[in-house]
């Protein structure tokens, strides 16, 4: 289990913390329980990104703790987190070109001694990400040739590729149009299903998150406004103030889970 | 094709032409010698011309050609990799012009003693690139903790620029024959016409290529971005601190040995690139053997193309890199 305990994060450093750099983050509490797949959810600039950094450990709270199975993140090893806890960035931009295979490989990091060299157990534990993220037939094609949502998919199966059982997901699907969204939104919902992976996805798609989360930490302004079951904390009341929109809250019939759909923007609250 | 099957094809290929052209390089030159006569000790050594030219003139340039090569290829290929930037070169980060600037110093104040066994202006010159990688990297890590990359690339470039407006002020300050040497050595020249200096800088590239060792893997994952290469188990902090040290260590090694000579650090690494993919494991090796044996070649043109006049080989790897260069730059954007 990962757990934030009461964490406040800003940018800047020890450095500019004296010129009281905004934080970013201010006394989250929020927790992925095992087996669970947990929605990040809120809008542009409310932390959502920084809370996933901070649960994977690439940064380090200015107060509070995160912990896994109980020990805080800062007392393991990089390579200690990276076995245990996957990340899949917003956005992967290479500076040199690799191919997919190449890519994927690079998830057995944590798994190598210093010297040590992939082997064919390595190349098989690929191999089955690349199955389970449907992207099998890329393994030979350069990444920087790909289209978007192949590239996710294979960024996915790289992050698969650690073998951890803590996925994070930091907006997979926001530059992605609708057939990849739905692509990715049943691959988490398989490796949730199928391999019990827990996850964590941040989103300001709420249908997403509806879609494919059962429980959900709302964030606003870098504060945590409601946290809980999909169906007890995606209210109207929640996305009003959540987004600033008036909007409907209801049960899909076809889909089987709740669908929001926005009315109309309304003045902020007080 | 995986990564062990291809080193396993790459370095002995690339291994074979270098020890190739290691061989070749010294029996040709302006000078036709038999090596018959190299080689027979028959003949006393005062009298073996043959044997002088070879073991006295072409041996220590091929060996320094290859050091130098092979040192500033693998510096290259590690910046590259840590700025994320296939246009770095090793004197990107200012090692370049403070290193030339401890040479100009002793060129002006004619320090001709040695220290420590060094002659005074490559010893000048490997402590001037000391003193620039240490501002740099103290720039680089005082805003924060950690090494930031944006940083150290703007502190090297700036160092660079200030550095070489006080090369600037010393040779407009000395006379005419200290400004003549400073200006041969700022071509860059592998005339060592010693073993000496060789083995004087082999140690000091032996241990950047032992710290070269620790990091293609996660120089693999750096290209991929800081964040992703943490997330990965990569500690990005020490992964950074390593690279920068190191590569600026064989860079001012290399300079120090045969004056600033440009473009190998990137050319040869984008070629290897092109040959072998990008990974690290392969091309950090590859680059090595190569920078070696295209350093040891473009000497070797350097040498005979005007003979008797035996050109600084700073001219021939800029007549090709320049080109190499904007070639690349076009096929980036």
């Amino acid at each position: 289990m990962l757990r934030a305990d009461n964490v406040s994060f800003s940018y800047g450093g020890p450095a500019a913390a004296g010129l009281n750099a905004p934080n970013v983050v201010h006394g989250v509490s929020a927790e992925v329980s095992k087996g669970r797949v947990v929605g990040i959810l809120g809008p542009n600039g409310s932390g959502k990104t920084t809370l996933l950094r901070l649960l994977s450990g690439t940064r380090r709270p200015s107060s509070g703790e995160v912990l896994l199975d109980g020990t805080p993140l800062h007392r393991l090893s990089r390579r200690a987190i990276a076995r245990r806890i996957a990340v899949v960035a917003q956005e992967t931009q290479l500076a040199f070109d690799y191919s997919v295979m190449e890519m994927v490989l690079m998830g057995r990091h944590p798994h190598l001694g210093m010297f040590e060299l992939e082997g064919p157990a390595d190349v098989a534990v690929a191999r089955a990400a690349l199955r389970a993220t449907g992207t099998t037939h890329l393994e030979e094609r350069q990444f920087n040739t790909l289209s978007g949502g192949e590239k996710q998919r294979v960024v996915i199966a790289a992050a698969l590729t650690q073998s951890s059982d803590i996925l994070l997901l930091d907006e997979p699907t926001a530059s992605l149009d609708l057939g990849y969204q739905l692509e990715v939104a049943a691959l988490v919902t398989r490796l949730n299903r199928d391999r019990g992976v827990t996850i964590a996805i941040s989103t300001h798609d709420l249908n997403l998150a509806a879609s494919v989360c059962q429980e959900l930490v709302m964030m606003r302004d870098g504060r945590v406004i409601a946290s809980g079951p999909v169906a007890v904390v995606l209210t109207p009341d929640n996305v009003r103030r959540l987004y600033d929109v008036h909007a409907d809250v209801r049960v899909h019939a076809a889909s089987g889970h709740l669908v929001v759909v926005p009315v109309a923007r309304v003045a902020p609250e007080p | 094709m995986n990564v062990r099957r291809r080193l396993a094809v790459v370095v002995p290929v690339f291994g074979a032409i270098t020890a190739l052209v290691l061989l070749i390089a010294p029996t040709l030159g302006s000078t036709r010698i038999s090596l018959t006569n190299v080689f027979d000790t028959s003949i006393p050594w005062a009298d073996n011309v043959d044997a002088q030219i070879f073991f006295v003139a072409r041996v220590p340039r091929v060996l320094a050609g290859a050091l130098v090569g092979a040192a500033l290829a693998a510096a290259g290929v590690v910046l590259q990799a840590l700025l994320r930037n296939p246009l770095a070169t090793p004197f990107t980060l200012g090692v370049s012009a403070s290193a030339a600037l401890g040479a100009m110093l002793a060129i002006a104040f004619d320090l001709d003693m040695t220290v420590m066994g060094a002659a005074a202006v490559p010893a000048a010159s490997f402590a001037g690139s000391l003193v620039g990688t240490a501002m740099v990297y103290l720039l680089a890590t005082r805003a924060n903790k950690a090494l930031s990359t944006n940083v150290l690339l703007l502190a090297g470039v700036t160092l660079n620029t200030f550095f070489s407006a006080l090369i600037t002020f010393v040779q407009y300050l000395i006379d005419f024959a200290d400004w003549y040497r400073t200006a041969r050595w700022l071509l860059g020249n592998l005339d060592v016409s010693s073993f000496n200096p060789i083995l004087a800088s082999i140690p000091l590239i032996g241990v950047s290529f032992l710290l070269f060792a620790l990091l293609p893997r996660a120089l693999n994952l750096l290209t991929l971005g800081e964040d992703v290469a943490a997330a990965r188990g990569v500690d990005i902090g020490r992964a950074q601190r390593i690279a920068f040290l190191s590569a600026s260590f064989a860079t001012g090694a290399a300079i120090s040995l045969a004056g600033p000579i440009g473009f190998i650090g990137v050319v040869v690494p984008h070629l290897v690139r092109l040959l072998v993919g990008s990974d690290h494991r392969v091309v950090l090796p590859a680059s090595i053997l190569f920078g070696a044996a295209f350093l040891v070649m473009c000497d070797l043109i350097a040498r005979t193309v005007m003979s008797p006049i035996e050109l600084p080989v700073g001219i021939v790897t800029a007549m090709i890199g320049g080109p190499v260069f904007i070639w690349l730059l076009l096929r980036k954007s």
